[in-house]
């Protein structure tokens, strides 16, 4: 009995010093796998894998490539547009400036928007667009590329959904997701860049991410 | 003494109906305003910002009141069809377009021009919607 309640003062205490402990961290978003690995003892480690960008290729708005080595070492923001829509884009481009403005002098975060207007929005056009949005900069990046590879990236790796519908007011349908992606390559979160209650918690969140190595 | 009661009640009566009686234009005004912000929010406030504000050098905001009250007979067909001609706003040139919003009703476009008109630092009054007819056989 007496064993019991010095057992139960025990997990108290571990409650009060795990509760103590506000280090937040975010949490890490799509596919994971467990891996084992055995040192050079005969011990098992299990690391857990997660679901990160893979390697692209993208023309930005001065055409050039753009490839994973531009994001390396940096968070970034990545979302899925077109520069002549009038239904959600102008909300989240309008939200995600704030973003940009707030993180301009820190070269730790970068910003990466795809075009879905394949047809369109060739470099030429994306300059003129990041022109006037006030943001034609190396920190933020407009790209183009092939309906395929973009399409595909936007759903698989992003998890934003995307797609090019005759019906839809401006020829196309889509989320709008800002997804929030770590110096490993992997998705932290994700914000509906239209609500700016979710655009002020996304600058909150880039602060913590910025403190993990 | 309970003349002179009757008497301070009887004229306190007639001036509250006196001033509760808003004249018509301002009822008119009320109303349209009030259905033309949701409206405004349904239609217009994704690319014109909820305070008008527009989007840098993209989206003209809608807060030049000499633009709009010297364009007023062009808004109505701005919003039915669209917009693709170049125009000078707050001293900035926009070149982009505007799709146009062939689904609106002459009244709904009344009512969101009044309410555009008299909100972001404007104060025009109403725009009736008798005038909407009007305006669109203008259009060019």
């Amino acid at each position: 009995m007496k064993k019991l309640k010095s057992n139960f003062l025990f997990v108290v205490v571990y409650v009060f010093i795990i509760s103590c402990n506000n280090t937040k961290t975010l949490p890490f978003y799509g596919q994971r796998e467990a891996k084992i690995t055995t040192d050079k003892d005969g011990n098992q480690k299990i690391d857990t894998i997660y679901q990160t960008i893979p390697n692209f290729s993208f023309l930005n708005q001065d055409s050039t490539y753009i490839t994973q080595d531009n994001f390396k070492d940096k968070v970034y923001i990545a979302d899925f547009f077109f520069t002549s829509c009038s239904t959600i884009c102008p909300t989240m481009h309008r939200n995600l400036t704030t973003v940009y403005n707030e993180y301009k002098n820190n070269p730790e975060v970068m910003f990466l928007s795809h075009t879905i207007d394949f047809k369109y929005d060739k470099p030429n056009v994306l300059k003129k667009y990041a022109q006037k949005l006030g943001v034609d900069t190396k920190k933020w990046q407009f790209v183009y590329g092939s309906k395929d590879s973009v399409y595909k990236m936007a759903e698989r790796d992003y998890l934003v959904a995307v797609q090019e519908d005759s019906s839809a007011k401006d020829g196309y349908i889509h989320q709008g997701w800002l997804v929030l992606i770590d110096k490993h390559k992997r998705i932290r979160g994700a914000y509906d860049g239209t609500k700016t209650e979710q655009v002020a918690q996304l600058k909150k969140d880039i602060s913590i991410l910025l403190t993990e190595k | 003494m309970r003349s002179k009661l009757i008497i301070v009640v009887f004229f306190s009566a007639v001036l509250a109906v006196i001033y509760s009686c808003q004249s018509r234009g301002q009822i008119n005004q009320a109303q349209y305003a009030s259905n033309g912000k949701d409206l405004y929010l349904a239609n217009c406030q994704n690319c014109h910002g909820v305070n008008g504000e527009g989007l840098g050098d993209l989206i003209p905001p809608l807060n030049d009141t000499l633009f709009l009250k010297s364009n007023k007979e062009k808004l109505a067909c701005f919003i039915k069809n669209g917009v693709s001609q170049e125009m000078r706003i707050n001293g900035k040139t926009y070149d982009g377009k505007m799709p146009g919003f062939s689904h609106l009703e002459s009244i709904d476009i009344a009512q969101i021009i009044t309410y555009i008109t008299n909100s972001f630092g404007n104060k025009q009054g109403v725009y009736p919607y008798e005038k909407v007819a009007t305006d669109l056989t203008k259009c060019n």
